[in-house]
């Protein structure tokens, strides 16, 4: 079976003025984003009590979170996780400030059964199933860490494909990754899903996956490139990117099955991770078949680059 | 024909086989149960021990699966967790509080199996269910003590050196040592001779002189400063490691995290307040001399006015709340107490502690108990919170001391290392405060600073939604394959199978603990771990559309695909690596799944799918490919 046409040739270089500038238009626009609406951080970072709580019967959002404004709650997040009968709560220690103890830290015990008090008054069927504390100090450490762990896989990533492959490889692949990672966190930021460590975690996978999509367009590339006797670069990048097509979008598809399914059945805690993951999946295909190889013909990639290293050894230069 | 090795078919069924037996513990579901385990001091667990747990159970009615000794621990399991809080309940009510009764799950797997190392993988929290907390080690306070001690130290050195000096201070500044004001600059290069030579751990260096004050500074060494911190975790993990291990919880997780973090998982335990209470508390015993007895008119007139005397501190008694006076003399502290147990007085039917005391302990008690017969002595219980309050928005952390009277009564005849404390409230205040005072004191304090309740019915729907989803993403993926590369995607389905497989044997084998995250990375590594497979198979087809043999397509397919693998998977590696390295748990068990699952896979999509290709095509004539 096939879906794709093997002998495809399809100009994607010929649309590289669109491609490229749309590449840099969803950029700016995920900066916009990110600065002006900010992801919305979950309990992991920002500090707070994070409540899980079951209903018998399928329940309302707006239901929930009109019991708690009533109650004091008002600034609460509600949020459905999945199905209509749990919700997640999550809010600001100081909402609560009688279960402050008097030395100051938050008395778990108090605020659930506080706040569970308010979700009986509007539905006796409410159910805590669990609860959660974290300090805002956590977040600022996490925050910290996970821009170095980002900073660490891309200068890594660089370091060995400037190694393996030639330096314009190395910029044309962290440039991409750049593009996919603000891109991904743009969306996150448009529809306002809930920023916890696990989408951090995915948004790293990411990184990891659509360098994965990259190098094997590379890989073509150079081999192409060391096969061909008269290597036009235009002509030998929109061969490769044809020639691995197939592969590029059967990965995706099968990895995409996978997260689908653990979107559909895993349950609220890898939620986030699942979505963020199918978010990373389409924009770094679409990266890898449309972004990364004009940068790499642009930065003015060219056949005598990618020769395995004969230049060294004068003897084999000089043979015909 | 084929090209295949035959030491490769081997290694391909030894990891398949090494693969089926570490994996399989995990398919043992461990049951529910309580493990009792005696204290110092109790009766041994043995057949008797068993008939009592047994007639306690029987008389409360509680289902139990079967009790048995099993070295120094005694184990009786249930159908399931609610049995089993029943059950330990009742046998904490028969036992009393000389045997440590805790929830432990029982691993089913057959004794063979764990002979030759197999295990099933522990779960995480959010798997089984417990209580978590991430506690914050606040070193400030270690270099503070350090300092002023050192402070003191210097001011009798010099004392003892006939130097004098003007003052010896720490600096206001935190880490910037201790400033020696000296009165000429012959004074200040004997002191700091002196100094330098008595205590290798400080720098020694002039500060600014004026007129007749010659400053200098005395700063702890870095490294010596990081010793200190290195040294007050590793105090601390030991010190929560004996209070958990006093409240019962078998296999807790007690991890340093980072420099300064220290992570408490406690599986099965479902009310966090008790265990809270014991991990966060600071409680120090001092022993002091008495001055007058509660509440008489000296104590009572220093309450009213507020004129304590100079050598005394006015406290109040816990319970009565009368003011009493205590000397500002220490006789001995909490640190030179070897063991405490408690136990009722038999005289007075109280609850009370029975306190040991090291030699230097001893000596100092019998020291001052001989001197002292029939004159007051004070206990004194020191307690240690850290409050946090919220200053111009900002988080500020200032420790809370909590003094108060426990008992104040008459030395009645000398004693020095064994003695008891009476006075408690409640018998479970008297066992509380054995535990604090065995348990040891906190190095430097610490404060909860994450904390999390996870039901073990949520653990179970967990599970149940992991697997469910792992399930689904593979059949899924499974069936895709087939239809897409017919016979080679079938092989690519062994591969994958046995990926899945061989992933949960690697980390069955290390102890990775499984958590919802980690089966996260396991999902997406059977995601992309197909990508291998991919590769070859496109490479194969396209080896065949260009004219090559059907023998050769498949060698030169996976030839070629080869470096494209490598490549993409090492990049793939660095990314996962840079998941590992994040401090928190649960990004760090995705992390190293994904680590694990890319390595796996490398092994499982290239040699396992060449070695059942070359088998199945090798000594055949081939006209076509199902590919």
């Amino acid at each position: 079976m096939e879906i794709f046409n093997h002998d495809s040739n399809i100009h994607f270089l010929g649309m590289r003025k669109y491609t490229v500038s749309l590449a840099i238009l969803l950029m700016i626009g995920s900066i916009v984003l990110i600065a002006t609406r900010g992801l919305n951080y979950g309990l992991d970072f920002t500090g707070g009590v994070s409540m899980l709580v079951n209903y018998d019967q399928p329940v309302e959002i707006a239901d929930v979170r009109g019991a708690l404004a009533k109650g004091g709650f008002g600034d609460a997040v509600v949020q459905s996780l999945g199905g209509t009968r749990e919700v997640s709560i999550r809010f600001q220690a100081k909402d609560d400030p009688e279960a402050i103890q008097a030395n100051g830290t938050v008395n778990l015990d108090r605020v659930s059964a506080d706040v569970m008090e308010k979700l009986h008054a509007a539905r006796p069927d409410a159910k805590l199933k669990s609860r959660d504390f974290v300090s805002a100090q956590v977040g600022a450490e996490l925050k910290a860490t996970g821009t170095w762990a980002a900073l660490f896989v891309i200068l890594g990533i660089m370091a060995y494909l400037w190694i393996r492959f030639e330096r314009r490889f190395a910029l044309a692949a962290v440039a991409t990754e750049i593009h996919d990672t603000l891109v991904t966190l743009g969306v996150i930021a448009l529809v306002q899903r809930e920023f916890d460590m696990t989408v951090l975690a995915s948004v790293l996978a990411v990184i990891g996956y659509s360098i994965n999509d990259k190098v094997v367009v590379f890989d073509r590339i150079r081999e192409l490139f060391r096969l061909a006797r008269k290597a036009e670069p235009e002509e030998i990048l929109n061969r490769s990117i044809n020639n691995t097509l197939s592969r590029t979008i059967i990965t995706s598809l099968f990895t995409g099955i996978t997260m689908a399914a653990m979107w559909l059945l895993g349950g609220p805690a890898v939620h986030g991770f699942a979505i963020t993951m199918l978010i990373g999946i389409v924009v770094g295909t679409l990266s890898s078949i449309f972004v990364a190889s004009p940068i790499l013909l642009w930065l003015g990639v060219s056949k005598k680059d990618l020769m395995p290293v004969t230049r060294d050894n004068p003897e084999l230069a000089r043979r015909p | 024909m084929s090209d295949f090795p035959r030491w490769k078919y081997a290694l391909v069924a030894l990891m398949m086989l090494f693969g089926v037996i570490y994996a399989l513990p995990n398919a043992f579901i461990p049951v529910p149960a309580v493990q009792v385990s005696a204290n110092r001091g109790a009766p041994p667990v043995d057949q008797a021990l068993r008939q009592k747990v047994i007639d306690a159970l029987q008389k409360q009615k509680v289902a139990f699966g079967e009790v048995l000794v099993e070295g120094d621990n005694l184990l009786a399991t249930f159908a399931d967790t609610d049995v089993q809080k029943s059950g330990s309940d009742a046998i904490k009510a028969a036992l009393g509080d000389t045997y440590t009764v805790a929830f432990k799950l029982q691993s089913t797997v057959p004794a063979w199996l764990s002979m030759i190392g197999a295990r099933s993988m522990p779960l995480g929290l959010d798997l089984q269910g417990g209580v978590h907390f991430l506690m914050q080690v606040d070193q400030n306070d270690v270099i503070d003590k350090q300092e002023s001690s050192y402070a003191d130290d210097i001011r009798s050195l010099l004392r003892d050196k006939k130097i004098r000096y003007e003052s010896v201070a720490r600096n206001s500044v935190r880490g910037k040592g201790v400033a020696v004001v000296l009165r000429s600059e012959d004074d200040r290069s004997k002191a700091s001779d002196t100094i330098a030579n008595e205590y290798t751990d400080l720098l020694v260096s002039n500060g600014p002189s004026t007129g007749d004050r010659f400053v200098l500074n005395a700063v702890i060494k870095p490294d010596k400063l990081r010793d200190i911190a290195r040294g007050a975790i590793t105090q601390n993990l030991q010190t929560l490691r004996n209070r958990i291990n006093a409240l019962g919880v078998s296999e807790p997780l007690i991890q340093q995290q980072g420099d300064s973090h220290i992570v408490v998982d406690l599986a099965g335990v479902q009310d966090p307040t008790e265990a809270k209470k014991l991990i966060g508390t600071v409680a120090t015993l001092e022993y002091r001399p008495g001055i007058g007895h509660p509440g008489d008119p000296q104590a009572q007139e220093a309450a009213k006015t507020g004129n304590v005397p100079p050598d005394a501190n006015l406290y109040y008694m816990r319970g009565s709340g009368l003011p009493v006076l205590v000397s500002k003399k220490v006789i001995v502290t909490g640190k030179e107490l070897v063991d405490a147990s408690s136990g009722i007085d038999q005289q007075s039917g109280t609850p009370k502690v029975d306190v040991t005391l090291n030699a230097a302990g001893a000596r100092k008690m019998s020291e001052f108990t001989n001197a002292n017969v029939g004159k007051p002595m004070a206990v004194v219980y020191v307690e240690r919170v850290t409050e946090t309050k919220m200053v111009d928005g900002k988080e500020v952390r200032v420790p809370k001391i909590t003094e108060s009277v426990i008992n104040d009564a008459n030395i009645a005849s000398p004693f020095s290392r064994q003695f008891q404390t009476t006075g408690l409230g409640s018998p479970k205040e008297a066992s509380d405060l054995a535990l604090l005072l065995k348990g040891g004191a906190f190095a430097a304090p610490v404060d909860i600073i994450e904390e999390g309740v996870i039901g073990s019915s949520m653990g179970a729907d967990n599970i149940d939604k992991g697997f469910k989803s792992v399930m689904l993403g593979l059949a899924l993926v499974l069936l895709a394959a087939a239809v897409y590369y017919k016979l080679f995607g079938l092989v690519a389905d062994i591969a994958l199978f046995f990926n899945l497989v061989i992933l949960v044997a690697v980390m069955s084998l290390i102890g990775v603990t499984l958590t919802m995250p980690g089966i996260a990375g396991i999902v997406l590594t059977l995601g992309m771990a197909i990508d291998a497979n991919v590769l070859i198979c496109e490479r194969v087809r396209e080896e065949l559309r260009n004219g090559s043999t059907p023998h050769a397509s498949i060698h030169a397919g996976y030839e070629k695909a080869w470096s494209t693998i490598l490549d993409a998977n090492v990049t793939h590696l660095i990314a996962a690596l840079a998941l590992t390295t994040m401090g928190t748990g649960a990004i760090k068990g995705f992390g190293i799944t994904l680590m694990i699952g890319i390595s796996t896979s490398l092994f499982t999509s290239v040699t396992l799918t060449h070695a059942f290709t070359a088998a199945i095509h090798g000594h055949r004539k081939l006209k076509t490919l199902s590919v």
